[in-house]
């Protein structure tokens, strides 16, 4: 009945490399990248994720339907995010040349 | 309730009458499957019970990338990497206490169970700090929030999110203090053995969950803009 | 053999006879019953504001109450019949009680979460209830900002704390649900064997999962905003309140999905009953029940053609509220051509499930007029749409939930209904029906808005039909009421397979016994193998 047992050396790994990335994270944000400070923050963040679940939660070692779960919700989370921000980011797009810009509320010009 | 087991059929194995079967499944397998099974859905709700603040704050950002910056830069950045250093040390000491369990070590478990709630501890008692600063600073949204500048508007609507989600996640936290509480005692009980030990793994996969909220959550609001992209 | 059938001995009903074996019970069939009991009691309490709305519609002045309570009323008649009746009528009613006997098990995978269900839901509901009747709620059950957050002086954050202490009941309905279909199904039962109404419990809560918990934060947002005056969706500091509709449709779109799945799964199980064959194209169904939960999250700012998103998107969200629409046609194609030559047996069931392809239909249809953004620009906010969502709703939701409470009603307590009485309602109620809302379809292409206390009155002689049919709709339900009461006392015995029915359910006696199957049911056939059975009936 037992799941996997990870050595502890597993987790003494992944641990160390959590930390790594977080100082990473941290010392990354300091410098001016423009427009990736946040994609590379991200990814940081995504990638120290997946450790965990993989590895801490034991995601890696776990049946298909498991994982199906996991990718599930993030699937899911990013129709969330995507589909909504198809209206906000098409707002102020026009729908015929010298024409209308859709309502238009809420446009923002950084 | 006893007559209803002998309709169950003979499965002979060790696990036939094992004191921790439930009545309805067949084997400890199945019911051990089940109950990851169970945890991992629920954990999906919660991907999606944060992920509306989520969305909030993308927009949001997305729409005011200065009153973003200005506000985040509010946050103090040494407390949340200690925060997040924490946070993840609780994972490891968590998934250690789940190994432990795993391979009959007691009073391992128990050991690993209360570092865990006091590095949870420690996370709680560094954010109850952070609070209050905020408080004396009247960041806290509502009426009495002062912000200077032009970006006080969207600076509220940052605030918010930002107590939004970390009030949700210390709310989760505090639940998760309490669950950790009743497998310690459970660990300290002799409870758990190699063939049984589900509860103290489900217990930890809703922790690590939690730990992963944070991780999002750091960079999402103490790092947006600490290089002065728009100073 | 002819033999005359007897009550048998001993059933999950009489083996224990004390309240607390009732309130503590862990058996997903008296579970089942418990919500029943909740359920109607909100049906009767959501019909109890539809009557008092259109008594007031009857005529065309605002004389009959205020415009304020006339607010209220069509509020809470939303928020009942959404949240306390047709989310969970059909799955935590017929899927509790049915699911595990369908797989062969002998529970749900947490019988003891099942049990909490239960009481998160009645707790929400007696808690909504108490907000309603201490003031009430005005904002309509869609809860939109800004007036909701900032203008009304009702009881806003009480009614949604209610919806989301429930919405908990639901989410672990799901997970239990879900998890029993992975995990407890009998043995040779494989997923292609599977009854319909398996695999469309399954898809519902897949909805129930990924959904809930989106108008919970939604709703806690918006109770916090109130309370707290956190604005994330007020304007004056640079929010959005059409983010609030975004998040709250997130879920209330797929939330129709959860209202209609079930009941769909349950036609297929009275379709292929009734016609004695198995439902065509069985592999189609099955998957178009996953289509439509998945499809269901693509396509919710449909709602929000008007609310000023920009034209682009709403484009998308259109072309993709086309799309879902095709896997509920495959169903209603695929039930067709089940009836076509099959053994019609016109049994009370079979005539709600008949009436349920019908309406369904017009409803679905209806659903592709609003779904175009030229008409649904001139379409919103009247009364096309709210005859478009009843029609489905009640029109199919509601038919479904009766067609399969008729069919497992022997089941579940042992005792058969007057047929003819049966027959006679679902004809009633058929008839009511359409009188109600087939004349909205009309006043809405005429212009006339949803949600108005007084009314031009050009348009009196429809809202007078609108509310006969009403009137002639309660009559049909309350019968139903009472002959199925009446079963319990004078109804005669059942016998494990009344309808001569395939399913792993009439396998068993009627009622069940505590722990459902004396011995473990192994499974070596497809479902719906009537071919290979002569039963003569009727």
């Amino acid at each position: 009945m037992a799941g996997h047992i990870s050595p502890k050396s597993t987790y003494y790994a992944i641990f160390a490399a959590l930390m790594v990335l977080t100082a990473i994270t941290v010392a990354v944000a300091f410098v001016n990248l423009g427009s990736f400070n946040f994609p590379v923050a991200l990814g940081i963040a995504i990638t120290k994720a997946t450790l965990v679940i993989l590895f801490f939660m034991h995601a890696r070692y776990s049946s298909k339907l498991t994982k199906l779960f996991v990718g599930t919700a993030f699937f899911f989370l990013a129709i969330l995010l995507t589909l909504t921000m198809t209206d906000y980011l098409s707002r102020g797009m026009k729908t015929y040349p010298g024409g209308a810009a859709g309502s238009g509320y809420g446009v923002r010009t950084p | 309730m006893a007559e209803a087991l002998t309709a169950h059929g003979d499965h002979g194995g060790p696990h036939a009458h094992h004191p921790d079967l439930q009545h309805h499944f067949d084997t400890l397998e199945q019911q051990h499957e089940a109950a990851t099974l169970g945890m991992w859905l629920f954990l999906i709700t919660e991907v999606l019970f944060f992920g509306g603040l989520f969305l909030a704050y993308m927009l949001y950002r997305v729409w005011y990338p200065v009153a973003w910056a200005e506000a985040s830069r509010e946050l103090d950045i040494t407390l949340g990497a200690f925060n997040t250093a924490v946070l993840i040390g609780s994972s490891l000491t968590m998934a250690m206490g789940v190994r432990a369990a795993q391979t009959g070590k007691q009073r391992a478990t128990v050991v690993w169970i209360l570092l865990t709630m006091a590095l949870g501890l420690v996370f709680l008692i560094v954010k109850y700090f952070e609070y209050k600063e905020k408080f004396e600073h009247h960041h806290v949204p509502g009426v009495n929030f002062m912000f200077e500048g032009p970006q006080a508007g969207p600076a509220q609507i940052y605030f918010s999110l930002y107590f939004l989600m970390t009030g949700l996640h210390a709310t989760h936290m505090i639940i998760g203090f309490f669950i950790m509480a009743v497998i310690a005692w459970m660990a300290h009980k002799k409870r758990f053995t190699p063939e049984w030990y589900t509860p103290v793994e489900i217990s930890g996969l809703y922790w690590h969950f939690v730990d992963i909220v944070w991780i999002f959550l750091f960079p999402l609001l103490y790092l947006v803009d600490r290089a002065g992209h728009f100073a | 053999m002819a033999m005359s059938i007897t009550q048998p001995r001993v059933d999950y009903l009489n083996h224990e006879h004390t309240l607390a074996s009732w309130l503590l019970t862990k058996d997903h069939k008296r579970i089942g019953i418990l919500y029943l009991l909740v359920v109607t009691a909100a049906f009767f309490v959501g019909g109890l504001f539809a009557t008092l709305l259109r008594l007031e519609l009857a005529t065309p002045a605002g004389d009959y109450v205020a415009a304020d309570t006339y607010n209220k009323l069509f509020t809470m008649h939303g928020v009942t019949m959404v949240f306390f009746v047709l989310i969970p009528a059909v799955p935590t009613i017929l899927g509790n009680f049915v699911l595990p006997l369908m797989l062969g098990a002998k529970d749900v995978a947490f019988p003891k979460i099942n049990l909490l269900s239960w009481y998160i839901f009645t707790t929400g509901f007696l808690f909504t209830v108490y907000a309603m009747v201490s003031g009430g709620v005005d904002t309509g059950w869609t809860f939109y900002t800004p007036y909701s957050s900032r203008a009304s002086n009702t009881n806003v954050m009480a009614t949604g704390l209610g919806v989301f202490i429930t919405g908990f009941s639901s989410i672990l309905t799901g997970l239990n649900f879900m998890v029993t279909i992975h995990r407890m199904r009998a043995p040779g039962l494989t997923w292609f064997r599977l009854p319909l109404f398996v695999w469309a419990i399954y898809a519902t809560s897949l909805v129930q999962i990924l959904g809930t918990p989106v108008i919970a934060i939604t709703v806690l947002a918006l109770a916090i905003e109130r309370f707290l005056h956190f604005g994330i969706f007020d304007a004056a500091l640079g929010g959005d309140p059409v983010l609030f509709q975004h998040m709250f449709w997130f879920y209330s779109h797929p939330a129709v999905y959860i209202m209609i799945l079930p009941p769909m799964g349950a036609i297929s199980e009275v379709i292929a009953t009734f016609s004695r064959k198995t439902i065509f194209g069985y592999s189609f169904v099955a998957f178009s029940s996953l289509a439509i939960a998945i499809f269901g999250f693509l396509v919710w700012a449909h709602h929000m053609f008007v609310s000023g998103i920009s034209v682009y998107s709403a484009l998308v969200f259109s072309f993709l509220t086309y799309a879902v629409a095709i896997p509920s046609a495959i169903k209603v194609f695929n039930w067709t051509a089940t009836l076509y030559r099959g053994a019609i047996w016109l049994q009370a069931p079979m005539m709600w499930a008949l009436a349920f392809i019908g309406l369904f239909l017009i409803g679905g249809l209806t659903g592709i007029f609003t779904a175009s953004l030229g008409i649904d620009v001139h379409l919103h906010d009247t009364y096309f749409v709210v005859a478009h969502f009843h029609f489905i709703m009640v029109g199919g939701a509601i038919m479904g939930y009766f067609a399969g409470l008729h069919y497992w009603w022997p089941k579940i307590t042992g005792r058969m209904y007057s047929d003819i009485w049966a027959k006679v309602a679902a004809i009633i109620v058929f008839c009511g029906f359409n009188l109600t809302f087939g004349p909205q379809f009309i006043l809405g292409y005429l212009g006339m808005p949803r949600r108005y206390w007084a009314y031009p009155p050009e348009f009196q002689t429809l809202n007078v039909l609108s509310s006969a049919g009403a009137s002639i709709l309660a009559v049909g339900y309350i019968l139903v009421g009472i002959y199925l009461v009446a079963s319990l006392f004078w109804g005669k015995v059942a016998g494990d397979n009344p309808w001569h029915a395939t399913g792993l359910e009439w396998t068993t006696q009627s009622p069940p016994l505590p722990h459902n199957f004396e011995t473990q049911p192994i499974v070596t056939e497809d479902a719906y193998e009537y071919a290979v059975r002569e039963v003569k009936v009727g």
